[in-house]
């Protein structure tokens, strides 16, 4: 990143010390494929914001913009602090066992004695504590995302991405993960930006619905859920929103 | 007309646990048994005349020079020759090859600049180096030592350029995120993603070395296996060169093996369970 960028994050931060991502007009084209155009999108900390759209939307490639593994092609993106990725499947390294893996996520330099006991309590808030002398193949997909949920939290960083963190668990694993993360974010508070193409999992899990459209990628509709989250399909708001949704993406006859 | 098909639990109390057991002493058995057959047929064959006079020994020949040679230490020696020379081309090729192959592996420019002519390079037999190492590594163990480098570097360097090249690219984002430099990179994550396919290209290597050991032998040192089967060529002693012959096979199913078990790392396994 340039100095002026830097110098232009800093001045953005004292503004508004309270918007953690700050995305204005943001394009991304590959080659004359324009992904993203011109997207303005403000994330306040601790606030969970699900990204909604229909597959190659560029969910993902937006995910690439926010945690500075690409450049957007024009615009501006101003970003708090370090981010962490949550991937699909295949972010761990299979070389390390859950342990290190998680070891690998927290901040640096710690002193060995303070490492462990972090490497224990990550453990222990993801269930993984029996497992952590595993590798990563050696446990189901469910374990495996909660692996990379520990490690991701273990940095201490304000801001979360998630790229479809569940979409390759069995529909019951979903659900119990959808639980889980809510109840860590309650324990442990971050800035979440959670990309998925489940409707269901968006209404569950958002206190913000971004409505994304097809390629190139615009916001389509902004949906507020105040109610606190994981929610229950029958909880009040949550059919109407999911409607909405629905009605954006172009789903209903 | 429906036909049921009736699939019944297998008794777990007689029989499966024997049949177990007997089925992997029969698989152990059952490699004997091939040799103890070929042994038949070369016997037979040499009983029978199949052979013209003085050109294939008997099996019997054969067994007392492997004793003489054996009880003598000549043998030893030759095995030890070889081993070292291979081990030191093998080692020193591993060692230049293995980052090399991260780097082209990595580096688009550098991968362009080198891979047609790593190609070219490998695909070119280490023994026509043979004047050039006599030339410039005069005689005994480097000249050899020299072919086995070749033999070991090229190959090994394309294997891990390879490797290098298809590591997902998940784990450069995440490698990113933890705030990896490109050295720390290379060595905490390239590296090991690509260990599994390493290795299996290290016990292809060490294999072809140690059949390029051999004809690297026959022109130069005064020792080896490769010597071995020359010397008793030229002595007329075909019993020898037999010897020799087995002690090669032998020591490169040795040599398979041991490279075999490295797959069963804890830290390599997931590249050979998955």
């Amino acid at each position: 990143m340039t100095a002026a960028a830097t110098t232009t994050a800093a001045n953005a931060a004292a503004a508004n010390a309270d918007v953690v991502l700050d995305l204005r007009g943001v394009g991304f084209a590959y080659g004359a494929v324009t992904v993203i155009d011109g997207l303005d999108l403000e994330v306040r900390r601790g606030e969970l914001v699900v990204c909604v759209g229909p597959s190659g939307c560029g969910k993902t490639t937006l995910l690439g913009l926010l945690g500075g593994h690409l450049a957007p092609t024009r615009g501006t993106l101003i970003r708090a602090g370090a981010s962490r990725t949550i991937y699909q499947d295949g972010g761990l390294f299979p070389w390390l066992t859950v342990r290190e893996n998680v070891a690998l996520g927290l901040p640096r330099g710690l002193p060995p004695d303070d490492a462990r006991r972090k490497v224990d309590d990550w453990l222990d808030l993801t269930h993984l504590t029996d497992f952590s002398g595993h590798y990563p193949h050696q446990l189901s997909g469910g374990m495996r995302q909660r692996v990379e949920l520990g490690r991701a939290l273990a940095a201490e960083t304000d801001v979360l991405l998630m790229d479809e963190p569940f979409s390759a668990l069995d529909y019951q694993t979903r659900m119990r993960m959808r639980r889980e993360l809510a109840s860590t974010l309650v324990a442990r508070q971050r800035t979440v930006v959670f990309v998925t193409h489940d409707i269901e999992e968006a209404v569950m899990l958002g206190d913000r619905i971004i409505v994304l459209g097809a390629r190139p990628t615009r916001v389509r509709r902004e949906l507020h859920l105040p109610t606190a989250r994981p929610r229950q399909p029958a909880d009040p708001g949550v059919a109407e929103a999911e409607q909405t949704i629905m009605e954006e993406l172009g789903l209903t006859a | 007309m429906t036909q049921y098909y009736v699939i019944r639990a297998a008794d777990a109390s007689k029989g499966s646990h024997m049949a177990g057991w007997a089925t992997s002493m029969l698989r152990r058995l059952l490699p004997v048994a091939t040799g103890l057959v070929l042994l038949a047929i070369w016997w037979i064959a040499h009983a029978a005349g199949a052979f013209p006079v003085g050109t294939v020994p008997a099996p019997d020949e054969v067994a007392a020079a492997f004793r003489k040679e054996l009880v003598s230490g000549r043998l030893a020696d030759h095995v030890v020759a070889s081993l070292y020379r291979v081990a030191w081309g093998y080692v020193l090729g591993a060692l230049a090859a293995i980052p090399l192959g991260l780097v082209i592996g990595r580096s688009a420019g550098t991968r362009a600049a080198l891979l047609p002519w790593i190609n070219f390079f490998r695909t070119l037999s280490p023994i026509a180096w043979l004047p050039f190492a006599v030339i410039w590594f005069g005689l005994g163990d480097p000249p050899a030592m020299f072919i086995l480098f070749l033999a070991t570097f090229f190959q090994l360097v394309l294997a891990t350029a390879a490797a290098a090249g298809s590591v997902p690219r998940v784990y450069y984002r995440v490698a990113e995120d933890l705030g990896f430099g490109r050295a720390e990179t290379l060595v905490r994550v390239t590296l090991p993603a690509v260990m599994p396919q390493l290795v299996t290209a290290l016990r292809v290597a060490v294999g072809v070395g140690w059949m390029v050991v051999v004809a690297a032998e026959m022109l130069g040192p005064q020792s080896g296996l490769g010597f071995l089967i020359i010397d008793a060529r030229n002595g007329l002693r075909m019993d020898l060169v037999v010897v020799a012959m087995i002690t090669i096979g032998a020591i490169g199913i040795v040599l398979d093996v041991v490279f075999a078990r490295l797959a069963r790392v804890p830290m390599l396994r997931w590249g050979f369970e998955r």
